[in-house]
């Protein structure tokens, strides 16, 4: 069971984003301050989307969309940092 | 904290990729070279973590939210390269899927939020740790007092890459952005501790395997 101590790990991070929807919707410190300080203009949109501002698009449930979005960036991101891990791991093993 | 495009001019954009890019080279071949077998899944789960976590985002004084970084974290489990590499990861993934950060001005967030946060968490964590002792009490404290530094260094950096590009002077945005993340940066502080005292709790080891 302790070798596989990251499933329950894994399992609470997947918590942590199905909380999403209660997250404040306020302007967040850097957007609070373009905005007192005038240049929130400046910003310019993404050239496309994906699953901006964390909506998963074309679900009516906005709270369901926020939950799926962070359910599918924290499986991604597992995924990604682990197999970057082991790739840098591996490498080492076959040059030494 | 994610810069959008359109708030840091050419120069700043160039400049940070440029030192980002080293930066995270650098992390790859130290990573590399000292990533021990325990430590793969746990790359995976403070990534995973980090995402979940930077989407929690709470409220601060006058209609103003904030959300952890989380390097600090990362920067005390596993030390300030795999920081690096594990910042960079979130944010390149949050910038080209969640269009949250511009993709040009990733070099830019990943300057302030991986390698400044990473870094400057971990040399002051090592500081209180050495000054109130590497037991129980001494992580809390060293971790909460890494992770408001690295909030408030990150944000100060901000400032200076937004100053640099024109978008505000420096009177302006120094004060206000440093002002902000003093707040945040408790936040940070206050979720540090808790996930390190569970961590303390159920393994310990983790917290041991970094010093080696």
């Amino acid at each position: 069971m302790k070798s596989k101590w990251w499933l329950i790990a894994l399992f609470i991070c997947l918590l942590v984003a199905c909380l999403a929807p209660l997250a404040s919707s306020s302007p967040d410190g850097l957007e609070r301050v373009a905005e007192d300080a005038g240049f929130i203009g400046l910003g310019q949109d993404a050239p496309y989307q994906v699953i901006a501002d964390y909506v998963f698009p074309g679900i009516e449930n906005e709270a369901l969309a926020t939950i799926l979005a962070g359910v599918v960036g924290t499986l991604v991101l597992f995924g990604a940092a682990y197999g970057l891990a082991w790739l840098l791991k591996t490498r080492r093993r076959r040059a030494a | 904290m994610h810069i959008p495009d359109g708030f840091l001019n050419v120069a700043t954009v160039a400049t940070t990729c440029a030192v980002s890019a080293g930066g995270v080279g650098g992390a790859v071949r130290m990573v590399g070279k000292k990533l021990g077998e325990k430590q793969v899944p746990l790359m995976g789960i403070l990534a995973a973590f980090i995402f979940a976590a930077q989407m929690l985002n709470f409220p601060v004084a006058g209609g103003t939210s904030g959300h952890v970084i989380g390097a600090a974290l990362a920067a005390i489990l596993l030390g300030p390269w795999a920081a690096v590499l594990i910042m960079s990861c979130v944010l390149i993934a949050q910038s080209l899927i969640f269009q949250d950060g511009g993709l040009l001005a990733l070099g830019a967030n990943i300057f302030n939020m991986g390698i400044v946060a990473s870094f400057s968490a971990y040399y002051i964590y090592k500081l209180v740790t050495w000054l109130a002792g590497a037991n129980r009490r001494g992580t809390l404290i060293g971790g909460f007092l890494a992770a408001w530094f690295s909030v408030f260094l990150a944000s100060t950096c901000c400032a200076i890459e937004l100053a640099l590009s024109g978008s505000s002077p420096f009177g302006v945005v120094l004060p206000a952005m440093a002002g902000v993340h003093a707040l945040i940066g408790i936040g940070e502080g206050l979720i540090t501790g808790v996930v390190l005292s569970l961590v303390l709790a159920t393994r310990a080891d983790l917290l041991q395997l970094q010093r080696t």
